[in-house]
């Protein structure tokens, strides 16, 4: 079997890179932002690799992949992502980029947080002074983090009444901290090509707890034998690589660069 | 604005095939339900009756579950593709034209049922005459199935994934514009959608003999 296996990764990787297409489940930041829409045509356009984008939340991205149904996964939830190999359905994991994430709420600052750089802290003054909060709730990266920093301050907002937890993506939840004059934990990227801020800006930012790092995972080939392992792994070469690194730091909106490669790496 | 064309040509592909589909489906079930008895043909009624409000996010989920590589059909390698959000947008529309087909057509075989028995014509034969004297309401029934996969989401969304150049459609897009926060984008296209939608409907309307009317 492991043989029957082998000839198949073998046969994948020896295929014609022409007209191939591999399914890439996407962290919705990284797509949302613009950022693949702009690198991938030039890895496309390198190898003859069609890259289709499936953008969700780095919970629901893994899900699928654990399915079998995607050849290869872009996401940002460390802890996560340690599950996901440990369950076996991942076997390599590159760190491709990095930035971080900010809180931003209404410049009126409700719970008058501005300016600080400490996120447990924020998160403690938000809830003593019961200023609105967005949450994602959503199991995404993002939403992960936020839990854990709620953890760290040792509280628990679930069921509080300033604590809106509204199930959605990043956009949905900058929409609603918008609207409900709210604070929310977004990432960077995100939130500089989001559009609809209203009264929103940053309150909070670097804290390196707030570092937000984006990596993908190959996945395994025993355990997934119907995914296309040798273009994934080609595409997961190139996003590593000198590059797709350039792409990616070369990525900018309105003069601010929205993804820094790994390469400039500030932190072990 | 042009590069939303091969999303509202996606968008129409899809519904427009599902809407087909389900019409087939639908009609044909009518037709066996309205002018046959058999045990359990009251059930079925009542179940295609019972099914206009099927919920799409269910459907959709189910389809998934279905498509997915560890599911039954999962060897198909359909999820992802135009032809899951098709079929997933054919099974929500089908008993939406196979209840409004069999009302019309259930009524029309009670006036003239007999008359085509008397005449000597079998069911089978009856059936063409049938369906050409229920044009009408059978065009409203099949519109209505349009109405519903033109403007669903739910299903789409899971068993297509909104995939750029390949699953992405028009009413993905609206929830994708969105949550990019550009809303007047978002809403812009939503009134396109709403004209497309309207333009097809009144299309078909002509074309199956309201004209003049």
């Amino acid at each position: 079997m492991k043989h029957f296996f082998l000839a198949l990764v073998l046969l994948c990787a020896a295929a014609p890179a022409k007209a191939e297409s591999i399914l890439l489940a996407s962290t919705t930041s990284v797509d949302n932002s613009g950022l693949l829409a702009r690198i991938l045509p030039i890895f496309t356009q390198k190898t003859g690799i069609e890259v289709k984008v499936l953008a969700q939340g780095t919970g629901q991205a893994l899900a699928t992949a654990a399915h079998g149904d995607a050849d290869l996964v872009l996401v940002h939830d460390p802890e996560a992502e340690a599950k996901f190999i440990a369950a076996g359905h991942g076997i390599l994991r590159r760190e491709i980029a990095w930035n971080d994430f900010i809180f931003v709420g209404p410049k009126a600052d409700p719970a008058g947080i501005a300016g600080g750089n400490d996120a447990v802290a924020a998160l403690r003054t938000v809830a003593e002074r019961k200023a609105p909060f967005v949450s994602r709730g959503d199991s995404s990266g993002t939403d992960a983090l936020e839990k854990r920093l709620w953890k760290v301050a040792g509280i628990d907002p679930t069921g509080r009444d300033w604590y809106r937890d509204i199930g959605g993506g990043m956009g949905a939840a900058l929409n609603a901290a918008a609207a409900m004059e709210a604070i929310t934990l977004s990432d960077r990227g995100t939130w500089l090509s989001f559009t609809n801020r209203r009264d929103l800006v940053v309150l909070v930012q670097g804290d390196p707890r707030l570092l937000n790092r984006y990596d993908v995972i190959q996945m395994n080939p025993t355990l997934h034998p119907n995914i296309k392992a040798g273009p994934a792994r080609q595409l997961a070469e190139w996003l590593a690589g000198p590059e797709g690194q350039a792409a990616i730091g070369a990525y900018t909106l309105s003069g601010e660069q929205l993804f820094h490669p790994d390469a400039d790496n500030p932190h072990p | 604005m042009e590069k939303f064309l091969p999303i509202v040509a996606l968008s129409l592909e899809v519904s427009l095939s599902a809407t087909l589909l389900a019409s087939i489906a639908g009609i044909s079930a009518a037709a066996l339900l309205a002018l046959s008895r058999f045990p359990g043909r009251g059930l079925l009624v009542v179940a295609a009756n019972a099914l206009l409000g099927l919920p799409p996010v269910v459907v959709g989920l189910a389809m998934y579950l279905l498509l997915s590589h560890e599911g039954p059909l999962g060897a198909l390698g359909l999820l992802f593709t135009p032809a899951a959000m098709v079929l997933a947008q054919a099974i929500l529309a089908t008993p939406i034209v196979a209840a409004l087909a069999h009302r019309v057509m259930e009524a029309r075989w009670a006036e003239y049922g007999r008359a085509f028995e008397a005449s000597g014509a079998s069911r089978l034969h009856a059936l063409p005459h049938l369906l050409a004297m229920s044009l009408r309401p059978l065009t409203t029934a099949v519109l209505a199935g349009f109405g519903r996969t033109i403007s669903e989401v739910g299903a789409v969304l899971i068993v297509g994934g909104n995939i750029a150049f390949h699953t992405r459609t028009m009413t993905t897009t609206i929830v994708l514009e969105t949550s990019r926060g550009n809303l007047e984008l978002a809403l812009s296209l939503g009134l396109v959608l709403i004209g497309i939608s309207v333009t097809v409907s009144s299309v078909v309307l002509l074309l199956g003999g309201e004209q003049g009317r």
